[in-house]
């Protein structure tokens, strides 16, 4: 799929700046994602809004940035890997989706842990839906 | 000191979940996200497992390897990116794949990952 035959070292070399991006933006998001937990952190039992607005706001976020970086206009080589895959990509999370799945799997929270699980998936489907179908609208 | 942590923990992870998409993207041409599902379901098993321990792991070292390693390594962007981008190439199968394989392995290997570690911690 990469598609670069015989360019070892120069594509390992250029990867440099594509991994730092990466890394940087990766530390951010994860950095908002704290402080949003942080000021809204999630009680036992009851629904964790905090990782729910995380995970829906990244994924509205990805279709607005994906659309404008592939069919809008052309970007820099690095917006890709800083945004998308750094801040966008460490902001969200599967993980804690999961585990906090679990942890809701107690009596008495069991309908709040598969409104949590359906309810996040359903919202973060068509909020990407949504983010690049409105860029495409507002960008015609 | 508990946000540095974080940061230090993402990091690595985000870097380690494109160079896994990477390696395993240039191996698998089909249209499946296995990169991006493998790095999931990791995530889930080792956040799985930091949780089972409870209390005894402290929680600076959950804000490091937790919140800042394993988030960063997960995506709920990405995922739901790549299931947008299969349903706009008419891929149904393979969106729906992806987001039923996604969730039910994710949710096994945290289960997984859970017990096993709360096994070890109640001895």
């Amino acid at each position: 799929m990469s598609g670069d035959p015989g360019a070892g070292t120069t594509t390992r070399r250029s990867q440099l700046p594509v991994v730092a991006a990466v890394a940087a933006g990766g530390g951010l998001g994860a950095l908002a994602r704290y402080a949003l937990i942080h000021v809204w952190p999630a009680t036992p039992g009851h629904f964790p809004w905090a990782t729910f607005v995380t995970n829906v706001l990244g994924c509205l976020l990805i279709g607005v940035l994906m659309v404008l970086i592939t069919e809008v206009r052309v970007a820099h080589r690095l917006v890709r890997p800083f945004l998308g895959v750094g801040v966008l990509g460490g902001f969200t999370t599967f993980s804690t989706y999961t585990v906090e799945f679990h942890g809701l799997l107690t009596p008495g929270s069991v309908g709040v842990a598969f409104a949590y699980l359906g309810g996040t998936l359903v919202a973060a489907m068509l909020a990407v839906l949504a983010g690049a179908a409105l860029t495409r609208r507002l960008a015609r | 000191m508990t946000a540095l942590l974080v940061v230090a923990g993402a990091v690595i992870g985000a870097p380690l979940r494109y160079l896994t998409d990477r390696a395993v993207q240039s191996r698998h041409g089909g249209p499946f996200p296995w990169g991006t599902f493998l790095v999931n379901l990791a995530g889930c098993l080792v956040l799985g497992a930091l949780a089972g321990a409870g209390a005894a792991l402290p929680a600076s070292l959950y804000a490091l390897l937790g919140t800042g390693f394993c988030g960063a390594l997960t995506t709920y962007s990405t995922f739901s990116f790549e299931t947008l981008r299969l349903a706009e190439q008419k891929a149904w199968f393979y969106a729906v794949l992806n987001v039923v394989v996604s969730v039910a392995a994710g949710l096994g290997a945290a289960f997984v990952g859970f017990a096993t570690v709360q096994a070890f911690v109640a001895v």
